[in-house]
């Protein structure tokens, strides 16, 4: 069964990292993983900004690469909300994409269902649920539902010799990104980075992690900022025993 | 970057750090309250589906309730009356006071009244309102607004108030004791209840079934404004009809919990008939809600029930504040009502969200909070009122992202800007790197590695 991967366009710029992680894997669980060339955006950033017509023309395309793949995973659960929420609609008809993309997260938990991960990560970590995570793509239950605890990226985390898994107080509170509001509306977004980093810290944790780089990204500009003792990591990074 | 209205107040709310804070930390707790009780209902989201289909009958079927109300509140023997915007609710209301020469009227809380300016048309009328929910009169004492729905004044500390009522009410100088504070404002309102000519209420829920409406309270002051007056006044949106009494039971169960925490409110009272020898009024106010029910995409603002949890969850209001917002309803829901009521007006307001959802996953009756502020986002630009610089930042995107090679050739080049020097990067144009450092770019973008580590490939 051949698999499309999806790397969107910040994490091929700034964490090929993740993307390599992500493509490791899926290899690794003997899927054969293709990554068509000429993938750039899948346009969420225009589209939460006011412009979705402007990610028409990338939802085409994205349609045309990927449409013929049993699996599209990506690692970024932001993206693949978008994708999933927004594509049939921006282009008035039945996306296959749709129903065939995961992200890497939900992939793993749903599907692969790996028992264990080899590499020890000796360290504690605290679980970032980032907002599109858990109430687009319900990788986590909801603070605001009744509904009973689950985490898939905490459970797949556990699944980690060695690590100590934590979550903030503030479970899944938004870390202020939020596409272009990040500078649309700079000082609450930073304001929020820095509660919730504070947040993080408190539990004692040497790393936040999380499936969506996008987030941390955005937490790592604050902990630079402010120099932070505590840094950033996606969570297949982990995952593959990728060196920190 | 051009800043919105809300941006700008946001800003000048965190000036002051240590309220900010505090403001964050004072309604998270009531949104823990919240979270603490409802997870304590196994069929909190049952509840939750059933409120929204009752919501949704409701709205779709306005012209039966409303007949149906009309009828069964004047076989109980009150007045009904219909005011299709908000000058003819004011009117309605100055005509009954000056029928019957009544020089003073006590108030309990209504938004309706804060979204139609009935106080100051009244008092240039010459007619004294005194609000009496606790919080809305410290607000009126202070010449102030509400800065949220449920929990008007608590922006307010409470030195602040102790100062105020220092002035306005003559109590002991420092004295900041809430229950004391407390007992001084009852003491005041009390000789209001009993001096007031007339008494008006807002409306949680009509009920067309029995022609009654029900007013839930904290302090009783609905009812004190009630009972102790003959000529009564309540005044609702048409909005808050529901068929029956059984379903103002659903809808009872979510509110408190939702709003402040509470199991329940302390009042829940019923009004649907005058005192002997009195009169009751009921006047349903249109004012563009039935322009609400022909928009699809938003219909369904009109379940809100005013409860307040979207504010509470909000981090975006939790850290800016009620008037950081331009419409006089702030937060998730106000974002909303704002552009449904004026978007030209109100449109500084669709800045203030991340779109994290949690509004609209906290909403007891359901509404699409955030995905309808997306909606509005891409209103904007038509509106004439988006912002130019976000527009040339997604021209820019669109421009890179349809061209594959030219992405490509971006993705090589990007690590250059890693070594830029720091004054090109960080100035007043970069507004991330004016609280935050800017991500560095991968020295081999994953495109770059996969060539190269796939040359076989295609």
């Amino acid at each position: 069964m051949k698999i499309g991967l999806f790397i969107p366009c910040y994490i091929n710029a700034v964490y090929p990292n993740v993307g390599i992680a992500c493509y490791e894997l899926l290899k690794s669980f003997g899927y054969d993983v293709e990554y068509p060339l000429d993938q750039t955006c899948c346009g969420q950033p225009m589209a939460n900004g006011g412009y979705e017509q402007d990610s028409r023309k990338l939802a085409e395309r994205f349609e045309d690469l990927f449409s013929d793949y049993e699996y599209v995973v990506g690692p970024s659960a932001s993206c693949v909300a978008f994708v999933r929420e927004n594509y049939s609609r921006l282009l008035n008809h039945e996306c296959k994409t749709e129903k065939s993309l995961y992200d890497i997260t939900e992939f793993l938990y749903d599907i692969v269902k790996p028992e264990s991960f080899p590499t020890p990560f000796p360290h504690k970590v605290s679980v970032h649920n980032s907002c599109h995570g858990v109430r687009e793509l319900g990788l986590s239950a909801a603070s605001e539902l009744t509904v009973p605890y689950f985490n898939k990226i905490r459970s797949l985390l556990e699944r980690v010799p060695e690590i100590t898994v934590f979550e903030p107080t503030r479970i899944d509170e938004c870390c202020g990104f939020g596409g272009l509001y990040s500078v649309e509306e700079p000082e609450i977004s930073a304001c929020m980075g820095r509660d919730k980093i504070g947040d993080h810290m408190h539990t004692g944790a040497e790393f936040i992690t999380g499936a969506d780089s996008s987030c941390l990204m955005h937490m790592q500009g604050v902990i630079d900022r402010e120099k932070l003792p505590i840094q950033t990591i996606h969570f297949l990074e982990i995952l593959t025993g990728q060196k920190i | 970057m051009s800043r919105t209205s809300h941006s700008r107040a946001a800003k000048a709310f965190q000036e002051d750090r240590n309220n900010a804070v505090w403001h964050d930390e004072t309604l998270w707790m009531v949104r823990q309250k919240r979270d603490k009780l409802s997870h304590n209902i196994p069929e909190w989201e049952d509840l939750r589906h059933t409120a929204r289909d009752i919501k949704l009958y409701s709205t779709s079927h306005l012209p039966e309730l409303i007949e149906e109300f009309e009828k069964n509140a004047k076989a109980n023997g009150c007045y009904v009356h219909f005011a299709k915007d908000a000058k003819e609710y004011r009117e309605i209301i100055e005509n009954i006071l000056k029928e019957h020469g009544a020089k003073k009227l006590v108030k309990s809380k209504s938004m309706l009244s804060e979204e139609c300016e009935l106080n100051e048309h009244l008092i240039n009328h010459g007619i004294d309102v005194i609000e009496t929910d606790l919080g809305e009169r410290i607000l009126q004492l202070m010449d102030a607004k509400p800065s949220h729905i449920v929990l008007p004044a608590i922006h307010i500390k409470r030195e602040r108030v102790g100062k105020l009522f220092e002035e306005k009410l003559g109590t002991e100088e420092n004295n900041y004791d809430p229950t004391y504070l407390t007992h001084q404002a009852r003491k005041a309102l009390r000789q209001d209840f009993l001096n007031a000519d007339a008494g008006m209420t807002g409306a949680n829920f009509a009920i067309a079934e029995t022609g009654e409406v029900v007013v839930c309270t904290n302090e009783g002051n609905a009812d004190m404004g009630m009972s102790c007056q003959n000529i009564n006044i309540t005044a609702f949106g048409i909005d808050k009809l529901v068929p029956s009494r059984e379903s103002v039971g659903v809808f009872t169960r979510l509110l408190a919990r939702s709003a402040t925490g509470q199991p329940i409110t302390t009042y829940t009272s019923h009004f649907g008939r005058p005192h002997e020898g009195g009169e009751q009024h009921f006047i349903l106010v249109d004012n563009g809600r039935s322009e609400i029910l022909g928009m699809e995409q938003h219909r369904k603002t009109l379940n809100c029930i005013r409860c307040g949890a979207c504010m509470n969850t909000c981090p975006v209001y939790r850290r800016s504040g009620g008037y950081s917002y331009s419409y006089f309803i702030p937060g998730p829901i106000g974002i909303n009502l704002g552009m449904l009521k004026d978007p030209r007006k109100f449109s500084g307001n669709v800045s203030g969200c991340t779109l994290c959802f949690s509004c609209s996953y906290v909403c007891p009756v359901m509404v699409d909070l955030g995905e309808q502020i997306y909606v509005w986002r891409q209103k904007l630009h038509d509106l004439g009122v988006a912002n130019q610089e976000k527009k040339t930042m997604s021209d820019g995107m669109k421009f890179i992202m349809e061209k594959p090679k030219l992405f490509n050739s971006a993705l090589k080049m990007a690590p250059m800007a890693n070594h830029a020097p720091r004054f090109l990067l960080y100035n007043g144009l970069n507004k991330w790197g004016q609280d935050r450092e800017l991500p560095r770019f991968a020295n081999e973008s994953f495109n770059s590695w996969w060539k190269r580590t796939h040359k076989n490939n295609k």
